[in-house]
């Protein structure tokens, strides 16, 4: 450390002059410096201590944890399961970490700490042994005679290649059920639906909507098939496509199209509720600005204008679903979308 | 100790009850030969050696909890009333599923710590696995000959994003659900057989009744039985190669410097196993994560602002929330949806080959075949740091774009503008990343080139008689210049192909792509600083010494120089 070379501080260009010497030489495994504990018998006996106080900690946490289960019972209530949950883990977390510590302490203090150098072996086989593994496969091909019976080989090669056919065609067939990717483009709507709140199932009249609200839709249970009505499993494929989002607008605000003019009653629009993007529920609307945002990745679609994209990764518009009133004032489909809803699909326009 | 003794061939009979077990054991296994070869094998330290063992310790986290969990869990889509404890949710219909993991976390005593050890556990493991991987890669210990073993470690990361995906997705709550849309939607997209892909995975229709079953069984038999292979594979190349090391003196790349397995690493690794379980419990005890009970069971209709992802899949989603929809076109009347295809597959499978494929390109570019057991420090290999951060860089912006409702919320931000931001930031930001992390490691070079020519500086000024000042240095430590020296600076490929044939005067077919690798070996090499040479160091100190007479004087006063 305290060598007595000394040089000064040079700013300009270092000097290359070519040398045979050109790589410095490896000094070797640097000094191996003695920690407290190998020099000092009371060190020593410190650390023995404090590795056995680690371990006895985790015996201690073990025990309480025995008790803790034991003792401290389950009532329930959300805030009885934190406490258990909270003393389990307290419990177990010392158990374990008495054990680690201790153990890894013991080896940092106590345990040798000099280097040791083990030499590596090459990875690569010698070259004989690869002479012996080459004639080895060279014999191995010979006797099987593979090289001169084409036809054997031909007839292992199919034999082998199609095989996996008998497991993965019977597995693809199933797996998709009935393989019937129509079903994307239909949903429950049909003419006459009346239209709920979500989840509560009221139908609802046009009349109870004001302007400025917004209403989470499904179809009404009374008329749709009974095999896919709230709590059935066929239901949440259907509420799936089906749901709606609702709202009433200043007539004044709202933008419609020529052909989409009877789509709407009195200002009250429908559009599907699943983002064209992925297929998140649209579920956040502001009054405001009569947008609609999907908070999953941020598609901004204007009500007021046809459920344009106005921001964000979706291209297409909401599927709009034309409703009107019956003879008793309700809300209804006047038919079932007219485009498949959700994300876009390959076949989507065909 | 007794094992040892049984393995001797000498018929000496083992006298004491383990040596009579070792003896009785290596009668029928030849266990001795195992004991004798890795007992005392070798293994190198340093703490970042500790991150693949954290990666490995949660995985056999993850299987213990997972155990327990499963002894509970029912994974059925089947449809039941819930009438347990959590009084919110009492008379709702919700899947066996999501009834059968409120009744492990509010029935079963222990259940909900050994769920939220689980789930922290998961989080850990990829994470501990990025790091891993990060300090594989910023280290060079991809070089040959570990290749292969860094593309089983790739295909780890893989399976560890598919594990995480398929276990958040079984609880059948609010959130999961539309994690498993989002999926559905994503594979929609995917030209000509995603409307197929999607009634694959899905057993028909979103959300069927079939998926909960099916991610069941990927979760706990197909991926965690490839990650127990893999592992095991992974962890049979680092004993084949034996473990890289830092350099050093006295480390080269044909022998190891560490600590013997036993007793050492048994301590230490062992210990670190209970050290990494343990805090894993703490978390689990202390920190409540992913509350189902809150968010419900899965219903299509409702969704919450501010949820994220588990963090690894943050990237995904980001990516999602950046690209702008107007990708989407028609072609021929049918659909290529763009805006999801490019963020979703194009994106991280851009991100993910280039992972997968980097130590194949340097190998390509550098032309080195010797095997390479002695790591770089990252600034010796300015362009591949750069690079890496360059990747991180995009990668947490994704993340960060993934997270951009809350940092919208948190601080009061536009939400569009962030966007707008991070889509630029996309593409600036990495080339931004990897122009400065060059330029330091060129720069922390030369500052090494500095220390090794000039010594440490020490601030001491001396006047010579003549009234000359010079500042005093204190060279480098052998162990201090060898750190600094021992390492090679690749220079670029030269073109080994002519551009027309010498003989016939034809073009050379093989030229062009000659020329592409060459260039790609300048843009990695062309800017270099070479270690500095034994006859640098004489020539530095030769110009830089003071008159003879001078420097003869001048070991009295350096004694206490900087002390």
């Amino acid at each position: 450390m305290n060598t007595p070379d000394v040089t000064t501080h040079e700013t300009g260009r270092e000097v290359t002059a070519a040398t045979p010497a050109d790589t410095f030489a490896d000094p070797g495994l640097p000094d191996h410096k003695d920690r407290l504990a190998d020099k000092d018998p009371k060190a020593s006996r410190r650390a023995e201590l404090q590795t056995v106080i680690l371990f006895a900690i985790s015996v201690i946490g073990t025990i309480s944890m025995m008790i803790v289960f034991f003792t401290v019972p389950l009532d329930g209530t959300t805030a009885g399961v934190r406490t258990q949950n909270l003393a389990l883990g307290l419990c177990l977390g010392f158990a374990l970490l008495g054990i680690g510590l201790g153990a890894v302490h013991w080896a940092k203090t106590l345990m040798s700490d000099h280097e040791v150098v083990e030499e590596r072996h090459n990875v690569a086989t010698e070259p004989e042994d690869r002479e012996q593994a080459v004639a080895a496969l060279a014999a191995g091909v010979k006797d099987s005679g593979i090289a001169r019976r084409g036809i054997l080989k031909g007839a292992v090669v199919s034999a082998l290649a199609l095989f996996p056919l008998a497991i993965a065609v019977p597995l693809v067939a199933e797996v998709g059920g009935d393989w019937n990717i129509g079903k994307f483009r239909h949903t429950l709507w049909r003419r006459g639906t009346r239209l709920a709140t979500d989840p509560t199932g009221r139908p609802i009249k046009a009349s109870d909507v004001t302007i400025g609200s917004a209403y989470h839709v499904i179809p009404y249970q009374e008329d749709i098939p009974e095999d896919v009505r709230p709590g059935t499993h066929g239901w949440i494929d259907e509420k799936a496509k089906a749901i709606v989002l609702m709202v009433r607008l200043d007539p004044a605000v709202l933008k419609e199209a020529e052909d989409r003019k009877d789509w709407s009653h009195d200002g009250i629009v429908a559009y599907s509720k699943i983002c064209t993007h992925v297929g998140c529920p649209v579920a956040l609307y502001e009054q405001q600005t009569h947008h609609l945002l999907c908070p999953c990745h941020q598609s901004t679609f204007d009500v007021a204008d046809g459920a344009k994209v106005v921001f964000g990764p979706a291209k297409r518009p909401l599927p709009q679903l034309p409703i009107t009133v019956d003879d008793e004032g309700y809300l209804v489909a006047q038919s079932d979308f007219l485009e498949p809803v959700g994300p876009s699909f390959w076949e989507r326009l065909k | 100790m007794t094992t040892t003794e049984a393995t001797a061939p000498a018929p000496a009979v083992p006298t004491t009850p383990a040596g009579r077990a070792a003896d009785y054991l290596d009668q029928r296994t030849g266990i001795g030969v195992a004991v004798k070869a890795f007992a005392r094998k070798v293994f190198p330290d340093h703490w970042s050696f500790l991150l693949g063992e954290i990666a490995l310790y949660s995985f056999v986290v993850l299987i213990i909890t997972g155990i327990f969990l499963t002894m509970f869990f029912v994974p059925s889509m089947g449809l039941t009333t819930y009438d347990g404890p959590v009084t919110t949710l009492q008379g709702q219909t919700v899947s066996e599923a999501f009834n059968s993991t409120l009744r492990l976390s509010f029935e079963v005593r222990g259940g909900l710590l050994m769920r939220q050890i689980h789930h922290w556990a998961a989080l850990i493991f990829v994470a501990s696995a990025v790091t891993h991987m990060m300090r594989v890669f910023f280290t060079g210990a991809f070089r040959k000959p570990r290749e292969l073993n860094w593309m089983v470690g790739f295909t780890l990361l893989i399976l560890s994003l598919l594990a995480g995906f398929s276990g958040y997705s079984l609880p059948d709550d609010v959130l999961s659900g539309n994690g498993l849309r989002i999926t559905d939607g994503v594979v929609k997209s995917i030209p000509i057989i995603g409307s197929y892909l999607s009634y694959f995975i899905f057993g028909g229709e979103f959300p069927g009744h079939d998926i909960i079953p099916r991610l069941f069984t990927v979760h706990v038999l197909l991926i965690p039985g490839l990650i127990l292979a893999l592992v095991g594979l992974h962890l049979l190349f680092v004993v084949l190669h034996k473990h890289t090391q830092y350099p050093g003196g006295g480390r080269t790349d044909k022998n190891v410097v560490g600590f013997p397995l036993f007793p050492v690493y048994v301590a230490k690794a062992g210990g670190f196993f209970f050290v990494v379980f343990g805090l894993l419990a703490l978390m689990g005890g202390t920190m409540a994560i992913n509350n189902v009970w809150n968010y419900g069971p899965y219903d299509p209709s409702p969704v919450s602002a501010g949820a994220q992802p588990d963090w690894y899949m943050l990237f995904l989603e980001g990516s999602l929330r950046l690209m702008p929809g107007q990708a989407e076109v028609v072609i021929g009347g049918f659909t290529l949806s763009l805006n999801v295809l490019i963020p979703a597959v194009v994106i991280p499978g851009l991100l993910f080959t280039f992972l997968a494929l980097y130590p194949f390109v340097e190998a390509a570019i550098t032309k080195d075949k010797s095997p390479r057991n002695v790591l770089d420090r990252p600034r010796n290999v300015p362009t591949r740091t750069g690079l890496g951060v360059a990747f991180l860089t995009a990668f947490i912006i994704l993340a960060l774009a993934g997270s951009n409702d809350l940092i919208a919320t948190h601080f009061r931000l536009s939400i569009n503008s962030i966007t707008w931001v991070l889509r630029f930031a996309l593409f600036i930001a990495p080339v931004i990343a990897f122009w400065c992390t060059k330029r330091i490691c060129l720069g922390l070079q030369r500052k090494d080139r500095e220390l090794v020519l000039h010594g440490h500086e020490h601030g001491r000024i001396v006047r010579t008689e003549t009234g000359e000042y010079f500042e005093v240095h204190k060279p480098l430590t052998e162990q201090e210049r060898w750190l600094r020296v021992n390492y090679t600076a690749h220079a670029p490929l030269e073109l080994s192909e002519a551009a027309y044939d010498a003989t016939t005067g034809e073009k050379n077919p093989r030229y062009r792509k000659a020329k592409r690798w060459s260039a790609l070996s300048r843009f990695f090499f062309q800017d270099r600083i070479e270690p500095v040479t034994p006859a640098e160091l004489e020539a530095a100190q030769h110009h830089a010494h003071p008159a003879p007479e001078l420097a003869a004087r001048q070991p009295e006063t350096d004694g206490r120089v900087g002390s």
